[in-house]
């Protein structure tokens, strides 16, 4: 009797665990053997043993039945299902099972600085002919079971990525490998200290060179969260796993235009599913993860043993494959593990070889840069490029001298330059000392018998000649066409400050757009700041045969994007082109709001990471100036996510070779960039007026169930917690933006 | 204070509601979207974020401003004349009528009556030590209070300051914060009211507690 209750709880769990699945109970009479189970298990002891068995088989062939029906036709919205399911392993079960022992860190279980993300120094270890060989890894990944009532559902509040970030930099000191589990529907979206956005960009930028092979394996990759321990050498993924850009629901509630506290449609919310492409088998096939670690067809559980092993062993040989790839002689070695790997089925018990996990210096040089040339890869091939003929090659060829003329400028004889101008003011230096001490006397003699009239020091400004910092002075300004209307427009604080209606043709001419009385900015479009930020004429667009198309195929995307390039002129929300501000050339990548509202999909990560190169190549500071940005653009779900880590990448590298990289936000900038590429900067600049977050507010009441104030995004406060290092008037967008390359670029105005 | 109670209470009998104008925040042409007697909504939310009901739109230069309810109430008075006209600043078109509810008026009469001891500045504030003694053995016990006793302790950065009493002799009838609260700058943190109108002002409150229909 005891193993038929025991028996009949497991059949409870697997029904329970197919209604998680189905998001229904009347799915193939399910409530009805739910029910059924129920009453055998009330009346357990008052029927008889073979009827209960008889009846115990019947509704198991019936479960197995439609469990096998289930895992023939698992659609995209099942897995996300099979992915929250209560009954599906979560880290600690992966601590446990996978790893021989662990040491939770930076808090254990609900006193923690942030439960939702577990930290742990573990021992993993291979058997390779019947001996035993541990490794030491630094675990981190996010935490959704084992005590939901404190995890936070897996979502990493920022104080929470930082802990990650934390162990990361301690992995690092250490030399051992990382190993991340990804267990997140997306990160929480508050704006406290740092804010959630700035805390993913300082772990995305950290992990970019990180010192360590760092492996991930992903279960629920919800956007931004999954980034913030996601960025890898080698990207893992369970075959029930999901991994994408926004959750469905998130999803069908823009495409449905849903209102808030609609309720969403099940078809939309399914269709969006499969739009996204966010299965293991569609993400292999875009190239944002590596391999797919099989599960059992409906999704490991908590019990699956087999699963544990098999997962051991795929981060073993992940681990060993990352390591291998850094080594000079490794051809017999990638060999054998690339035979281990054809063992589908079933999970060797042993494994061929050692490999010791550490990297000599040279070795983690390489591992640094196959990291920087993966994710320079990812979502190429998914943009469009406009033919251009002659240009082009013209372009190309134009890229290649220059390419050269810069390596050989500012490499080889900038090189012996700076040392032979270091030795001669060294040599200098100790010569006018030497000279000092012995003319000293002499001098003092003669300037007492010969006294001469002092004469007040020359004030020399360092900015050079006479500048003037009202641009509108030097050129015919750019008026923006808003102005031409006859209508009066009310400021937004009029209320509060009492100003006056602004005469729209004044408003957006002589005020640039800046009310006379509160200072708030209404909106300009970026042809405004084009033409009147930079030096006449000195703009010159490069890159712009690189096009937005629809790599997954979204459903109705094709004409809103034609639309949008027949309204804008424009064929992806970036502009990258070279200018002058006062003399001073520069490279400015452009993120505009009216294409696709300043979304950043794979052409708009490409051009941003060739802008960086350029600026890199030519030795000039980078501007990323973000008219508006709505995020990553969900139409092209994790190529567009993956442009996170790959832009950042880039910047690191830019800014590690001596760049100088300053980022202005101005309208509205939210999610995904700010949250890598564009937070990642060490110089932040917001316009007033604007707004600089996470997740807008709607997104944090549904998620959070919290209320935000109105200006919870605003620039102050982004300035309060220390986001951006100051707000800038627009009409001293120029003078500002000059000030800070010069003063932040030191003497050399950039490049150390 | 020569406040009669009972005139009190018949004046806010006979004046139930208050009027409150709605004029004109500069010149244009006024189209109404509320009408005589409909209910209107004042903002909500925490920080007030919504906007009340439309009340009407005041165009001027082609500039269409939507003027909102600053309180709750019924629309009278409405100036339905004035429909698709162009009007001056500061006119008045309607009237919002708010029905005062209990808590209202027991407010008012409570800010009347007492003496308000508010917060000097933001910091966190305790109760002074004999009055929350006094407080837990007997919390409806009334606590005399004079001029020059040491009602609260002000704490801010380290360093307790005892503030005195400063009004009218009288016994404490309201306390607003909770000992140990952070209460900013100006909110009020005791009532005390005059021992010899203690006795009329709880039966008056009593009365609009159990008489007055919101």
């Amino acid at each position: 009797m005891t193993d038929s209750g025991k028996l009949l709880s497991r059949l409870a769990d697997r029904i329970s665990y197919l209604i998680d699945i189905k998001g229904e109970s009347t799915w193939g009479n399910l409530d009805e053997l739910q029910r059924q189970v129920q009453d055998l298990h009330r009346s357990l002891f008052e029927i008889k043993e073979a009827e209960l068995y008889k009846e115990i088989d019947r509704i198991e062939d019936r479960v197995s039945f439609l469990e096998d029906r289930i895992a023939r036709r698992l659609t995209p919205a099942e897995v996300v299902n099979i992915v929250r399911s209560v009954q599906r392993f979560t880290l600690t079960d992966i601590l446990e099972n996978v790893y021989d022992s662990y040491t939770e860190l930076g808090g254990e279980g609900e006193c923690n600085i942030d439960p939702a993300v577990v930290v742990a120094r573990a021992t993993i270890s291979r058997k390779v002919k019947n001996r035993l060989y541990s490794h030491q890894v630094m675990v981190i990944g996010h935490e959704k079971g084992r005590g939901e009532e404190y995890r936070n559902g897996g979502c990493a509040r920022p104080w929470g990525n930082d802990k990650a970030l934390r162990y990361m930099l301690v992995a690092e000191t250490e030399g051992i490998p990382i190993h991340s589990f990804i267990f997140t529907p997306g990160a929480y979206p508050i704006e406290d200290y740092p804010g959630a956005a700035q805390q993913i960009a300082r772990n995305i930028y950290a992990m970019a060179r990180l010192k360590v092979p760092i492996v991930s394996f992903i279960s629920e990759g919800g956007s931004g969260g999954a980034e913030a321990i996601g960025l890898s050498d080698l990207r893992l993924m369970a075959s029930r796993g999901y991994y994408s850009v926004i959750s469905p629901e998130g999803a069908a509630a823009i495409e449905g235009k849903i209102r808030e506290g609609e309720k969403l449609p099940r078809d939309l919310v399914e269709h969006c599913a499969s739009q996204l492409k966010i299965t293991a088998s569609d993400n292999l096939k875009l190239g944002t993860i590596d391999r797919i670690v099989e599960e059992p067809p409906l999704g490991a559980r908590r019990e699956d043993y087999g699963f544990f092993r098999r997962l051991r062993y795929e981060m073993v040989r992940a681990t060993d494959e990352v390591v291998l790839r850094t080594k000079n002689f490794r051809a017999f070695r990638a060999y054998a593990l690339k035979r281990q790997g054809e063992e589908k089925v079933s999970v060797p018990e042993d494994f061929d070889l050692v490999i010791n996990w550490n990297l000599t210096e040279l070795e983690i040089e390489r591992l640094l840069e196959l990291r920087s040339k993966k994710y320079r890869e990812l979502g190429k091939g998914f943009f469009l490029k406009k033919s251009r003929g002659l240009g082009q090659k013209f372009r190309k060829a134009k890229a290649i001298a220059s390419k050269g003329y810069y390596e050989l400028r500012y490499g080889l004889l900038r090189l012996h330059h700076r040392n032979v101008q270091k030795v001669i003011e060294e040599v200098s230096g100790e010569g006018s000392v030497f000279f000092k001490k012995v003319a000293e006397p002499v001098r003092a003699a003669y300037d007492f018998v010969f006294p001469q009239p002092r004469r007040p020091a020359k004030v020399i400004r360092p900015d050079g000649p006479d500048r003037r910092s009202i641009f509108a002075e030097e050129w015919e300004p750019y008026v923006s066409p808003l102005a031409n209307e006859d209508r009066t427009v009310t400021c937004p604080n009029a209320s509060k400050y009492g100003c006056m209606d602004l005469w729209v043709p004044d408003l957006y001419g002589e005020l640039c757009g800046v009310c006379p009385n509160c200072g708030h900015h209404f909106p300009l479009e970026y042809q405004w700041y084009l033409k009147n930020l930079f030096d006449k004429g000195s703009v010159q667009e490069f890159n712009n045969h690189i096009a937005s198309g629809n790599p997954l195929g979204f459903q109705g995307f094709d004409e809103r994007l034609r639309r949008d390039i027949r309204r804008t002129g424009r064929t992806s929300s970036i502009i990258t082109f070279d200018a002058r501000v006062f003399g001073i050339r520069l490279v400015v990548a452009m993120l505009i709001g009216s294409f696709r509202g300043g979304t950043v999909g794979t052409a708009e990560g490409e051009k941003f990471v060739r802008a960086c190169d350029i600026a890199r190549t030519t030795r000039r500071p980078f501007l990323a100036y973000v008219h508006t940005t709505g995020g990553i653009r969900i139409q092209e779900g994790t190529l567009g996510v993956v442009q996170m880590p790959k832009c950042t990448i880039a910047v690191r590298e830019y800014i590690e070779s001596g760049g100088l990289y300053i980022v202005v936000y101005d309208n509205n900038s939210y999610a995904g960039p700010v949250a890598s590429f564009l937070g990642c900067s060490l110089y932040q600049f917001g316009i007033r007026s604007s707004r600089i977050g996470f997740a807008g507010p709607r997104v944090i009441r549904e998620t959070t169930g919290k209320n935000v104030p109105p200006d919870y995004h605003s620039a102050k406060n982004a300035l309060k917690r220390g986001h951006i290092q100051g707000i800038w008037d627009r009409r001293d967008f120029r003078k500002n933006l000059y000030e800070a390359l010069t003063t932040m670029g030191g003497h050399n105005l950039y490049y150390r | 204070m020569g406040i009669n109670l009972d005139d009190l209470l018949r004046h806010y009998r006979s004046h139930i509601f208050e009027d409150y104008q709605v004029k004109t925040p500069h010149t244009g042409v006024i189209s109404f979207e509320v009408e005589e007697g409909q209910a209107v909504e004042g903002p909500s939310g925490r920080w007030l974020q919504r906007p009340g009901t439309l009340l009407y739109i005041l165009e001027r230069e082609k500039n269409a401003k939507r003027i909102y309810a600053s309180w709750k109430g019924q629309v009278t008075g409405i100036r339905s004349e004035l429909e698709g006209h162009f009007v001056e600043a500061d006119e008045l078109v309607l009237f919002i009528r708010h029905r005062l509810d209990r808590e209202e008026i027991i407010d008012r009469i409570l800010t009347q009556m007492l003496t308000i001891l508010r917060a000097p500045q933001q910091a966190r504030y305790f109760l002074s030590s004999d009055i929350l003694a006094g407080l837990e053995k007997r919390p409806e016990a009334r606590i005399a209070i004079g001029p020059g006793d040491e009602v609260v302790i002000m704490s801010l950065m380290k360093r307790d300051t005892p503030i005195s009493y400063r009004g009218e002799p009288g016994v404490l009838y309201k306390v607003y914060f909770r000992s140990g609260d952070i209460v900013e700058q100006g909110s009020p943190l005791l009532g005390v009211c005059p021992s010899d109108r203690l006795q009329y002002m709880q039966k008056v409150i009593q009365r609009i507690r159990t008489d007055w229909e919101d």
